[in-house]
């Protein structure tokens, strides 16, 4: 067996998203990357062959191995985020599969938050098209850091390298207008599987790696901000028992950055300072922990911190205010209003907020920012938002855990946005802490 | 990117969890795919306890449940879990399970609520099926939606995997439900980054799964790595055995034998326990864990191929799940 899932303990894991419709053959070349690095086991052939037989195809779809829900299968659609999971003796991998279709924006959104890698699909006859730039830009919005365009269906053009050389050109020109810097091209038929997992023999002219290749090699070891310390405290751990009565530890997952036993801290939006004594997790104490461990911190002063608290290095703030601006992407039928009052939900803590005023919508078609009064389902655009207790964050684009959140509606408990603050136009003057002492 | 040289004043054992090593005078972080899996597994815990007022775990005393209670463990200890243990007993379950159950949660000294199938049968709640299949797979979800009335439960938790099933790979983890115990597939609320809603109304209740990203292979890993203790019927052993629409399945006095299926002494382990009627074993003579791991690296077969009650449609576990099932 080439590949085989991996046995060792110690591998990375990469999150990827990708984006394209059935047209695009998006959950052909998922199958195909399945089945091809062995992931699809023998049952699951077996009920693809089922199905086959009941509809009287032609061929095994491979697209059946994704698209879970009856209503998908029977449409022949993709209509909600469906998680994968693959592995290989390098890495682990979790895929978040979206549809591309504009009506499923929020789902490509959703799909694209946690990833750090977005595949986007092109199809080779089509060229870049608006839907190509609309999911590149859905990705660049996100924050991810790497993005592959995959030219698929090369199988339709004849392996032309011609044609492959045209749309890189015209999507690099492109790209310039995306956040994203580390842009990659592979020619591919996710069909016949060539540059899949095996290099293909019709393209000699394409020197690069084959599409798993590249996700198993693509450095992503620096994609955790471990600049910026950040701690949400979660929730406080007190036995109040035995042995533990006077115990006292906040629990949380660091955000980013790193701790060490002994560094001065602040707790924020309050302001007092201690210093940390230790961090445990169940038995163990440790001197270091880093982004994104799940940890408790024990604080050598008796202060007040409670969930929705943020333990950051006295010597790097992050900004903190009752107004910031944010871009947003909005996912509920019912538009969103300024001027009404939502949740907002930002690392642990939540706070009543209002959209204050919608600077712009951007057009996803065109890239371009129009003027708007409202934003409806699968808009995108500029806000400014007013928070009834101070949010504390980073700027999305230096760090996603701490830029980013979701709106909720009180009155029907749905999600209905999804923000990424932006840095302040006016940087708020610091609050003046009155144990600020170093 | 594993050989990590701790700086001179870490112990190694600092390292137990992630790795940071200096290199050209630089300090190198690395956490491996368990690691940030176990990570994010505990902060969804905690994000459970903080945001609701009654939430409840639920734990069967297999292997899924088993890595759920040492995840627990890391998110709340030295204090008690802020919530009881709940297990929906068909009463079709292995007794070496339903002793390590009790064992494991008295260990613990956690609570444990068990809530019966027969008593939902006996309370008029749910009915026994006749005929020749008799799984009570069906039958936990009155039961289990009785005991979330009973307790007023708003959350419990699940040990189920996105890479168990289809229908599975699509739900949320904190997957809502309505006061029917319902999951509406085409109805979820969007889950971005870490940040979960967990906003309800009365009488409606979330499952949360803190695993949906794991699979069966890192679950193997995890109760390797910590050192677990996990029932007997995991590993290989002599049982007896027959054949029905090519699975192997235990004799038991719940599953009579029908004409030309033969009893034989078999070496089989379970790579899910589920009940007795709808729980297939394979051939298997791995005796350890790590044995078991590379059985698992090797196989061919999904693990809930071996579950009589997914064979039926290619959409049973869907329809399942929007009833109510975990």
């Amino acid at each position: 067996m080439p590949l085989m899932a991996n046995v060792s303990k110690s591998v990375e894991l990469l999150r990827f998203s990708t984006c394209g419709s059935v047209d695009d053959g998006k959950s052909t070349l998922i199958g195909r990357l399945l089945h091809d690095s062995k992931s699809v086991f023998e049952d699951q052939l077996q009920a693809l062959e089922r199905a086959r037989e009941q509809r009287g195809e032609a061929s095994v779809n491979l697209a059946n191995l994704t698209d879970g829900l009856r209503a998908e299968r029977e449409q022949g659609i993709t209509i909600d985020v469906a998680y994968r999971y693959f592995a290989t003796p390098k890495r682990r991998f979790i895929v978040a599969d979206t549809p591309g279709h504009l009506q499923y924006t929020r789902n490509m959104v959703t799909g694209a938050s946690t990833a750090s890698l977005a595949l986007v699909l092109v199809d080779a006859r089509k060229g870049v098209i608006e839907q190509t730039r609309r999911h590149s830009y859905i990705a660049s919005l996100l924050g991810i850091p790497h993005l592959v365009l995959c030219v698929n269906k090369m199988d339709l053009v004849d392996f032309s390298e011609e044609v492959y050389e045209k749309i890189r050109q015209e999507f690099t020109i492109f790209s310039t207008r995306l956040r994203i810097t580390h842009i990659s091209f592979i020619p591919m038929s996710g069909l016949l599987g060539d540059n899949v997992v095996e290099p293909s023999t019709r393209m000699p002219w394409y020197q690069g790696e084959p599409l798993l290749s590249f996700l198993e090699d693509v450095h992503i070891a620096s994609d955790w901000n471990l600049q910026d310390s950040r701690f949400p405290v979660q929730w406080v751990v007190r036995p109040q028992d035995g042995a533990y009565r006077d115990f006292r530890a906040y629990a949380g997952q660091i955000a980013s950055g790193v701790f060490r036993v002994g560094d001065r801290v602040l707790v924020l939006p309050s302001g007092r300072s201690s210093k940390i004594k230790d961090i445990v997790l169940m038995d163990q104490s440790m001197k270091i922990a880093h982004a994104p461990m799940s940890v408790s911190l024990l604080l050598e002063d008796e202060i007040d911190v409670s969930r929705g608290d943020l333990i950051v290095p006295v010597e790097n703030l992050p900004y903190i205010g009752k107004e910031a601006e944010a871009m947003l992407c909005w996912m509920h039928e019912t538009p969103m209003q300024p001027g009404r009052k939502y949740l907002i939900k930002h690392t642990t803590n939540s706070t009543k907020g209002v959209i204050t005023s919608l600077h712009c919508r951007v057009n996803v078609e065109t890239l371009e920012e129009e003027e708007a009064s409202v934003l409806g389902l699968n808009e995108i655009g500029k806000v400014s938002i007013r928070s009834a207790t101070p949010l504390v964050y980073d700027e999305y684009y230096r760090n996603r855990r701490l830029g980013g959140f979701i709106v909720v509606d009180e009155a029907s408990s749905a999600t209905v946005g999804a923000g990424m603050l932006v840095e302040p136009t006016k940087v708020p003057p610091l609050p003046e802490y009155t144990d600020y002492a170093i | 990117m594993n050989i990590s040289l701790g700086p001179p004043d870490l112990a190694v054992e600092d390292l137990r969890m992630g790795s940071v090593w200096l290199e050209a005078g630089m300090e190198h972080y690395f956490l491996s795919h368990l690691e940030v899996l176990e990570a994010e597994a505990i902060h969804i815990m905690r994000e459970v306890a903080a945001e609701f007022r009654r939430p409840v775990m639920m734990f069967s005393g297999g292997k899924d449940s088993i890595c759920m209670l040492r995840l627990a463990e890391k998110a709340f200890r030295p204090a008690r879990f802020p919530f009881p243990l709940l297990h929906i007993d068909t009463g079709h379950n292995f007794p070496e399970v339903i002793e390590f159950r009790d064992r494991r949660a008295a260990q613990l000294s956690e609570r444990l609520i068990v809530r019966t199938v027969q008593d939902a049968i006996e309370a008029g709640i749910a009915t026994e099926p006749g005929g020749a299949d008799r799984s009570r797979n069906w039958l936990q979800i009155p039961t289990l939606l009785s005991a979330i009335e009973e307790f007023k439960f708003d959350a419990a938790f699940g040990g189920a995997r996105r890479d168990e099933e289809k229908a599975r790979a699509k739900e949320r983890v904190f997957s809502f439900r309505d006061e029917f115990g319902q999951w509406d597939p085409r109805n979820q609320r969007p889950e971005l980054w870490n940040l979960y809603n967990t906003r309800i109304s009365p009488g409606q209740h979330i499952r949360v799964f803190p695993l949906s990203n794991w699979t069966e292979l890192d679950i193997w890993q995890y109760i390797e790595r910590e050192g677990l203790e996990i029932p007997s019927i995991y590993f290989a052993h002599e049982r007896e055995m027959f054949q029905r629409e090519g699975l192997w399945m235990s004799r038991s006095e719940l599953l009579p034998l029908r004409r030309g299926e033969a009893v034989a002494w078999k070496t089989v382990r379970f790579r899910t326990v589920g009940d007795i009627i709808s729980t297939a074993a394979i051939e298997s003579a791995a005796s350890t864990v790590g044995e078991i791991i590379e059985e698992i690296a090797a196989t061919r077969i999904t693990e809930r191929g071996a579950r009589a009650d997914d064979r039926r449609s290619e959409t049973a576990m869907e329809d399942r799940k929007r009833e109510g099932y975990f």
